[in-house]
């Protein structure tokens, strides 16, 4: 109950501020269309739209880090945290109650992208919904680095942390834009010991169909977010003891 | 009866005793004011007090429940506004306030009941849909006095609350926390000396993490003499090492 209380304060600061709404949905939509538009003037499979949704899909998600991040640190520099750890809230309420609400966001604005990529061309059939099932541990990952990045960064180490480095790491190591293997060698073995590739080739398998491709890519995922999960919750809990 | 007992309480940084071995009793009702200059050790002994911050050394019972083995019983008893103005910015004020009767756990009969009760006391019935981040500083604290108060606390701590405020703001707030003396306890922090001479029961000076002395505004000014409040308040840090 006092969890639930908190997670639709969270859901409520997050989504009534325009800034997120333009950038969590309207982002990746513009992407979407612009890329689209690009493909059918140059066609390059790389941009074919059931290479390129998946991949947007994904990095949309990278905004997830940027909400829940801003959020959090807002929330220790406004010393709303100190005035909410005075009350019976335990650790657990604090944790959940950042991630849940921003999971049915980060469904919602995978969906909208789904939804786009269907106007635009993707068949639609019963695999765009195990996509949207995978999306959750995909931004379980997103919204736990946020989490980790919040409790110990400010506001504006937020803003240029996850808004700006993560967004492009992420772009760039992803395999959405270009592929990988054309680069090859270090930049290549890099980008495949990090999660974003493997995020996006997971919901590349689930949109083809090929689901025993995900697997592999599903555990890597699984993996991360297991371990930046963790690291968020003792570095979330370290802050709130200093407190 | 007792509201807050502490024994030897006291805060070790690395390098600096931030509060030392204080030993200090409040009674119920009491509005008792906590005074220094910066650095006297004020914010950290509310900080203890109210769960913030565990004590290096020593003990409190608030309410009858200690610091160090009970928290989640004082948690329930205790309502804080700390120094900064801690509310959600993109939420209502009447957000605000269900926000802390549902940490709380008030139902929702009572939600009601509180919200129209704390409206009218702090007379916060233009403002209870308007965004939190949006009002005035003398608001947004009589806001954070609301949400301290929302869960009908026996003992609230009020740390700094008119700081930066202007003076009819400033009147506005000591009368609300006047209309609160008697029925919750309250532990006040100030660096204005009217505010704690005007409000306070009683008052304890700190210096360097120790209390100096502890009595009524008359009390201090006869002992040293002084025929202004804020003339005693001088005296006794200035004599102290």
């Amino acid at each position: 109950m006092r969890m639930l209380t908190f997670a639709k304060r969270c859901a409520k600061e997050i989504l009534r501020d325009p800034l997120n709404l333009l950038f969590g949905l309207g982002f990746p939509i513009v992407l979407l269309l612009l890329l689209s538009a690009i493909q059918a003037n140059i066609p390059v499979p790389m941009f074919e739209i059931a290479h390129l949704a998946p991949g947007i899909a994904v990095f949309g998600l990278s905004f997830m880090t940027l909400f829940s991040a801003t959020l959090v640190a807002r929330d220790r520099e406004s010393a709303l945290l100190q005035r909410l750890y005075t009350t019976p809230l335990k650790a657990v309420d604090y944790i959940l109650g950042y991630i849940l609400p921003i999971l049915p966001i980060a469904v919602a604005q995978s969906a909208v992208s789904y939804l786009i990529a269907v106007a635009l061309g993707l068949p639609l059939r019963l695999n765009i919904l195990h996509a949207l099932v995978l999306i959750l541990p995909i931004a379980l990952f997103n919204i736990a680095l946020g989490l980790l990045c919040g409790s110990f960064f400010n506001v504006k180490q937020v803003g240029g942390i996850c808004g700006a480095l993560l967004t492009n790491l992420s772009a760039w190591l992803s395999g959405i834009w270009f592929d990988l293997d054309l680069v090859g060698g270090v930049f290549s073995k890099i980008a495949n010991l990090l999660p974003f590739v493997h995020a996006v080739e997971l919901e590349r398998a689930a949109i083809s169909g090929g689901m025993t491709d995900a697997w592999p890519h599903l555990a890597v995922v699984l993996g991360y977010a297991a371990v930046t999960t963790l690291g968020a919750v003792l570095l979330f809990l370290r802050q709130m003891n200093r407190q | 009866m007792e509201a807050i007992h502490t024994t030897n309480l006291t805060k070790q940084y690395k390098h600096l005793t931030a509060v030392d071995r204080l030993n200090l009793t409040i009674h119920q009702g009491e509005l008792f004011s906590l005074l220094g200059i910066n650095g006297a050790g004020k914010t950290t002994t509310i900080k203890m007090l109210s769960c913030l911050s565990m004590p290096t050394a020593g003990d409190a019972l608030v309410g009858g429940s200690s610091i160090l083995s009970d928290r989640q019983a004082v948690k329930r008893i205790i309502g804080v506004s700390p120094q900064e103005t801690a509310v959600a910015p993109n939420l209502s004020v009447k957000e605000n306030l269900e926000l802390m009767c549902g940490i709380h756990g008030l139902s929702r009969e009572k939600r009601q009941e509180r919200i129209t009760e704390l409206a009218s006391q702090l007379k916060l019935h233009d403002i209870l849909n308007k965004k939190a981040g949006k009002l005035s500083g003398g608001w947004q604290r009589r806001v954070s006095i609301a949400m301290a108060l929302i869960s009908d606390p026996s003992i609230l701590f009020l740390d700094e609350p008119t700081l930066g405020l202007d003076v009819i703001a400033r009147s506005e707030l000591w009368d609300i926390i006047r209309s609160l003396k008697g029925r919750v306890t309250i532990i006040l922090t100030t660096h204005y000396m009217e505010e704690a001479e005007a409000l306070s029961d009683r008052i304890g000076i700190m210096k360097n993490g120790r209390l100096l002395v502890v009595g009524t505004a008359r009390e201090l000014m006869e002992q040293t003499g002084a025929a202004k409040f804020e003339d005693a308040f001088i005296t006794i840090v200035k004599e102290a090492k």
